[in-house]
């Protein structure tokens, strides 16, 4: 249904506006959020202290931050939003089987939260176990963050491993038998959210992770997860684009021989989102899937998903699918990049990242790099951007389906490859429910 | 049941005139055929009747049982009970053919202030008239016509439109791509619809399939009008002597 207008489209760079140099602008970010200096994560924090003073925030001219103005996450401050429109939880995952924790402006709220027992799973908060002398997260906190730093910085995730205080520290041993969702809510309407999770699978373990909610005026989350070989990370995020929709998201994730990663993001309400997502396929036959589904409407709306995939190993399989529906003059951003080390033969990897554009007003800007240093890979990319298909909208009146209904039916057509890579089939079923949900009810206005 | 009148179309973007003056009459339960050379205007008749963007109707009108047709939105138009076979129907992939199929009725019945079905009687209706159309099960789990053979797309016509029972049916082409075996399973699916309160315009190049549906009416276009219309030997003429002797009669007429 997507007519391939272009097959890989050359970026515009616009102006971003000025703003105050960036080492006055991190000193007040830093004042309004000091960093924590005791506890086990100490010496981490101390070190990703010491890189952000040396990087800096990023300006408009930072090259990977051309698409994006990075001036409303350089802000000391969010600006404080109206807490009344928000109208408790999401639906989404509320009638999945899972086991729920709660986060309230970014602080781990243990009474809102089912009971953190689950066998093969090993939860505790950061804060707890920043507390707890020896403990492991103290040898993992920052770790496969700072090590994402090259070659492209990530100065949002540095500022996170620096000043987060709470979050999840969770050790998966066996194969948790339902998923862990973290579920964000807002309670005060300028809670600038800070929130840094940790996540150890150790070999041939399971989790599946679900993140949904709001976080605040502004959210920042970071997600460092360390997979030992042959073990499974299925990670669901749906919108956690907070109440003011400004937020930046990074997953650091090593994956180690023969274990897997599948990441998919929902997002059907940013308004201006980063989401990053730096992975390293460390070991032979490692496997990582990104891919996520956007729905954008409105002019200020920009939502930008980079990624940087990483193979070091043989065999390696990755796979990005990114789809962005895009109205009413939105932007969507997609810099996805394959980096395929000396030695890493037979590397399988796939990137294709599409946008739907509902108007001419709306905009998708897409970078894709790959980078090569062995000879017997398979790597291709593609990009597209199409408008809605006549024929096809046409065909689906004929047969008396409302032009409204017609085109929703059609939105999720073009999005159905990106659900495609939710595995298990319910989750997929409920995204997909909720989708349409939410399309039928934005095309009722 | 469906009138139209000296219908006069252009193209929207190129302001060039396609139709130039059709006029036509299909009684209630009569099947009606149109023939013509190859460009004379028959689709875009099809397309101005069920709404497609991209013509303008310049002079003329269309009603189906006195409604005024140009004046509704295309799904307005399914509702009235007008269908359309697609001389070369849409593949959309990504859309379930059961979820199109059954989006449609139940939209269709919402409109007319009817009913919804249940999925139960959904499945056993569409697996019957599935069947009827040798239309494998495995076929109905595809998305719309993804992947389908020519004739496959046409025999998914056909299961739509008995699906969806509408009063006006137009067949475009239907025959074109077919096999003689489902030559003759449109044929019967058509016929099996036919009743004293449903009509049909077919547009075909061939006598054959008017061998299997026999119509009341030929018409034969040409640039954009009717010229000649008359019996089922009119078909047979055309069939025979090609469009030659027709045309250059209606020329001196
Ligand atoms: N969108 C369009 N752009 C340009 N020309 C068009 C368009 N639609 C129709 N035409 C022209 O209008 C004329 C009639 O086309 P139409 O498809 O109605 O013919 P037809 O009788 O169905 O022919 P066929 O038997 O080949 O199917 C043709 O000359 C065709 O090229
Ligand atoms: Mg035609």
């Amino acid at each position: 249904m997507l007519e391939a207008v272009k097959t890989q489209q050359t970026p515009v760079i616009e102006g971003a506006p000025r703003s105050a140099p960036a080492d006055v602008q991190l000193d007040a970010r830093l004042a309004a959020a000091p960093a924590p200096m005791t506890g086990a994560t100490a010496p981490a924090r101390a070190d990703a202290l010491a890189r952000l003073k040396e990087q800096g925030l990023p300006g408009p001219r930072h090259e990977y931050w051309r698409y994006t103005d990075p001036a409303p996450f350089n802000a000391a401050r969010p600006e404080p939003v109206a807490l009344e429109t928000v109208a408790g939880d999401p639906k989404l995952f509320a009638s999945v089987d899972k086991l729920r924790l709660v986060f309230v402006d970014g602080r781990f709220d243990a009474a809102a939260s089912d009971d953190p027992a689950l066998a093969g799973v090993e939860i505790t908060t950061l804060a707890q176990a920043d507390a707890q002398p020896g403990h492991w997260v103290a040898e993992a906190y920052g770790v496969l963050e700072a090590q994402g730093q090259k070659p492209v910085r990530r100065p949002f995730a540095v500022l996170n491993t620096a000043v987060a205080t709470d979050g999840l520290v969770i050790r998966v041993t066996g194969k948790a038998d339902r998923p862990v969702q973290i579920l964000y809510r807002p309670s005060d309407a300028g809670a600038d959210v800070i929130v840094h999770h940790v996540l150890r699978l150790e070999e041939g373990a399971e989790l599946t992770l679900l993140e949904n909610g709001l976080l605040g005026a502004r959210g920042n989350v970071v997600i460092e997860a360390d997979l030992a070989p042959g073990a499974k990370l299925h990670h669901i995020a749906a919108p956690r684009a907070g109440v003011a929709r400004i937020a930046t998201t990074h997953l650091f994730a090593r994956v180690a021989e023969g274990a897997s990663l599948k990441s998919f993001e929902l997002s059907v309400d940013g308004r201006h989102m980063r989401s990053e997502s730096v992975i390293e396929l460390a070991g032979d036959d490692a496997v990582a899937h990104v891919a996520a589904a956007v729905l954008g409407d409105g002019g200020n709306l920009r939502h930008d998903d980079t990624v940087f995939i990483t193979h070091g190993g043989l065999r390696g399989e990755s796979r990005q699918v990114f789809k962005k529906v895009l109205k009413n003059g939105a932007t969507g951003v997609f810099q996805g990049k394959i980096l395929v080390r000396p030695g890493a033969q037979k590397t399988d990897g796939y990137q294709i990242s599409q946008a739907l554009l509902l108007d001419e007003d709306s905009q998708f800007l897409a970078k894709p790099e790959l980078e090569i240093y062995a000879d017997d890979v398979k790597c291709s990319h593609g990009s597209t951007t199409g408008a809605l298909d006549e024929t096809a909208l046409f065909y689906l009146r004929s047969r008396g389906v409302p032009r409204e209904r017609a085109i929703v039916l059609l939105v999720l057509s073009f999005l159905a490859d990106a659900l495609e890579e939710v595995e298990d089939e319910d989750l997929r079923a409920e995204i997909s429910g909720r989708l349409e949900d939410w399309l039928t009810a934005k095309a009722q206005g | 049941m469906l009138e139209i009148k000296n219908l006069h179309v252009q193209l929207e973007e190129e302001g060039k005139q396609i139709l130039k003056g059709v006029t036509l009459t299909v009684p209630a339960g009569e099947v009606h055929a149109i023939m013509g050379p190859n460009g004379s205007g028959k689709s875009t008749t099809s397309y101005v009747l069920s709404g497609r963007e991209g013509y303008e109707v310049t002079d003329g009108s269309a009603t189906l049982d006195g409604r005024d047709l140009l004046e509704m939105e295309p799904e307005e138009r399914a509702a009235a009970g007008l269908f359309l076979a697609f001389q070369y129907p849409v593949e959309i992939p990504g859309v379930g053919n059961m979820t199109f199929l059954r989006t449609a009725v139940n939209a269709q019945r919402k409109a007319r202030g009817e009913e919804e079905l249940s999925s139960g009687d959904f499945l056993k209706l569409v697996r019957e008239k599935a069947k009827a159309l040798d239309i494998d099960a495995e076929m109905l789990k595809r998305p719309v016509n993804v992947g389908f053979s020519g004739g496959e797309k046409k025999r998914n016509e056909i299961l739509q439109m008995a699906m969806l029972e509408p009063r006006m049916c137009i067949l475009d082409e239907t025959d074109s791509g077919l096999d003689v075996d489902a030559m003759r399973l449109v044929a019967e699916g058509v016929n099996a619809l036919r009743s004293p309160e449903r009509s049909f315009l077919v547009i075909t190049h061939y006598q054959r399939l008017l061998d299997h549906i026999v119509p009341d009416v030929v018409h034969i276009m040409h640039d954009g009008r009717i010229v000649k219309s008359g019996g089922p030997e009119l078909a047979l003429e055309v069939e025979r002597n090609g469009y030659g002797d027709i045309l250059a009669e209606a020329a001196d007429a």
